[in-house]
């Protein structure tokens, strides 16, 4: 495009700038950085009940959260569940953009089928996986299969020990996302030239797992990166689910409170501790980050394939 | 595209490993399909239908009054959490489309000198994830007065700071052939981007707007935030406080389930190649 030159041409193109952006950022600015900014400011005052404090307490709200049971509770609930979700997701989703990719027969339609829940909601999800499959009483799903095999029926979502409520919900979120990441897979597997694969037989590669491991895979680094960070910063906004799989009409249980539960009790719920709630969400986004950086440091973020 | 490659064996081992694909694809179709069937076959049962040990796969008789019942009962105001819903994600939509395919278009396109300081304070925002700014944005819609309205629920969303991203990665690659062909028959940026661009750029659009509208009807941590009164519920609000009732009723409780996925599922099915084809276009994997 010729681009306008020249002072007033400028000032146009100032204007210009603007008009397409303006609306977008000023907003962007009211409801995004000013709550940010907030938030910090908040951290480092004592919050209760009021969000103009004046009690200044510097870096005492984060001591506190830093000792708050509750707080590194969640914090190890987050990690488990991290654990469980980021892996688990990353191999299922690989795995089904390998076989959808590979169809020959009907491959639209598969694919549309293992994408289709990312239209459900988490409350759907929640109430077929808490009243229908993993209900506590007999005429659950799972629990008519335990019967084929004759075990005792299994309150899965109220069972502390051992936490069979951590199946439910990481089956949940499987079940959700997993179609979102295959996507991703999918563009990047359709990306990989098949000169490759043909080199790689004329030297007399067996097709399977060896061309997998030394094409296909390395092939995938970027989108491995990308999606291993998506899903971790996915499974630390983790809510939704946990909310409505393990409230009842009694409230919320005292375990597995993920960072986001944790946070919204103290934050919103009896306490409207401002304060210390902000200091959390701090120093769960400088964990985040650390990890972040920390994974991608770790995986090579920024040097090339050297593969 | 999936071309077998030179070298590929065929016979029947080859036609094994064929069959056994197939039957995982199968099997693993049928147990993501299965949630969907447990809704509609839930919701259309009586009470009994889905507590006795008689299961069926399908009720003999679908109970499609359980959807008046759903409606006429109390406890779950369902028509009104449906209309909001509907208003909600439909204006966001719209809004959210609107604000940030104008504001990608000129970060794309209009030669600014701040533009990428403008572009970087964007991005910035997408790494402060949504618990650092929940609490303070529910401090600043009730200084403003917003809670429990619709301009609460919507307004504060519309400012995406990834959709923004998206459209600007997106129209850097439009072709600038026909934004210079329009510059020589004397439009202006604002006529290009209305006349030209956007209606070269439909599908895209749809990737978002789908996205878009999926996240609002399924949103649920800020609408649980900000619509506190019964009347300003969604109906995933209304749904999960059903679903967390002393003694709900299991088949209306579906019933709305049911309700509630449906719009998505039908606009899913007719819009989500249009996701699949921005993310292939798109650099995520570059």
């Amino acid at each position: 495009m010729t681009q306008a030159t020249g002072r007033r041409a400028q000032r146009g193109n100032t204007l210009w700038f603007w008009a397409f952006v303006g609306p977008f950022f000023l907003g962007l600015l009211v409801f995004g950085y000013l709550p940010i900014g907030w938030s910090l400011l908040l951290s480092f005052f004592e919050a209760r009940n009021t969000v103009t404090p004046n009690v200044f307490v510097g870096f005492d709200n984060y001591v506190d959260m830093l000792r708050d049971p509750g707080f590194t509770d969640s914090l190890l609930t987050f990690t488990v569940f991290a654990a469980f979700v980021v892996p688990l997701t990353f191999v299922i989703s690989l795995a089904l953009a390998l076989l959808v990719n590979q169809a020959r027969v009907a491959r639209a339609f598969f694919r549309s089928v293992f994408f289709l829940p990312a239209a459900c909601s988490y409350v759907v999800a929640a109430t077929v996986w808490k009243m229908s499959i993993f209900p506590g009483v007999h005429f659950g799903l799972a629990n008519t299969m335990l019967g084929w095999f004759g075990a005792s029926p299994v309150p899965w979502v109220a069972s502390v020990e051992p936490p069979w409520y951590w199946l439910v919900l990481v089956t949940l979120r499987l079940w959700l996302q997993v179609g979102f990441y295959m996507i991703l897979f999918l563009a990047a597997l359709q990306r990989i030239s098949p000169l490759l694969y043909e080199a790689a037989y004329v030297d007399g590669a067996v097709p399977g797992w060896q061309t997998f491991r030394h094409i296909t895979f390395p092939q995938l680094r970027a989108t491995s990166i990308a999606v291993m960070v998506l899903l971790l910063i996915n499974a630390y906004q983790a809510f939704d689910e946990f909310y409505n799989v393990l409230s009842s009409a009694r409230g919320y249980p005292t375990y597995a409170r993920p960072p986001l539960i944790d946070l919204y009790y103290k934050a919103l719920g009896q306490g409207q501790d401002f304060g210390h709630g902000s200091a959390g969400a701090i120093i769960l986004t400088l964990l985040i980050a650390i990890v972040t950086i920390g994974q991608g440091k770790l995986l090579g973020f920024r040097r090339g394939g050297r593969d | 595209m999936a071309e077998q490659p030179v070298g590929y064996r065929h016979g029947p081992r080859a036609a094994l490993i064929a069959a056994l694909r197939y039957t995982a694809l199968g099997v693993t179709a049928v147990v993501f399909l299965l949630p969907f069937y447990l809704v509609l076959r839930n919701g259309l049962s009586t009470q009994r239908d889905i507590t006795s040990p008689g299961w069926e796969i399908f009720p003999s008789r679908p109970q499609w009054s359980n959807v008046t019942r759903l409606f006429d009962n109390p406890s779950v105001p369902m028509g009104s959490a449906l209309m909001n819903s509907v208003v909600v994600s439909v204006l966001q939509t719209l809004g959210t489309l609107l604000l940030t395919a104008l504001a990608g278009y000129g970060l794309a396109r209009i030669p600014y000198r701040h533009a990428n300081r403008v572009f970087v304070a964007t991005v910035a925002t997408l790494m402060v994830p949504t618990a650092v700014t929940f609490v303070p944005s529910f401090v600043l819609v009730s200084t403003l007065g917003w809670v429990s309205t619709l301009r609460g629920l919507i307004i504060p969303t519309l400012f995406s700071a990834l959709a923004a991203f998206l459209f600007r990665q997106y129209f850097l690659g439009f072709p600038r052939e026909l934004e210079e062909a329009a510059r020589v028959d004397g439009l202006s940026y604002w006529g290009i981007f209305w006349r030209i661009v956007l209606p070269n750029s439909g599908s895209f659009v749809a990737a978002i707007g789908l996205i878009t509208f999926i996240a609002s009807w399924n949103g649920f941590l800020w609408p649980l935030v900000i619509a506190q009164d019964q009347s300003s519920w969604t109906v995933q609000i209304a749904l999960s406080s059903y679903l967390n009732a002393q003694s709900p009723k299991i088949d209306l409780l579906f019933m709305g389930a049911a309700i509630s996925i449906l719009p998505l599922v039908l606009l899913f099915v007719f819009l989500q190649r249009y996701i699949v084809q921005g993310v292939e276009q798109s650099g995520i994997n570059g």
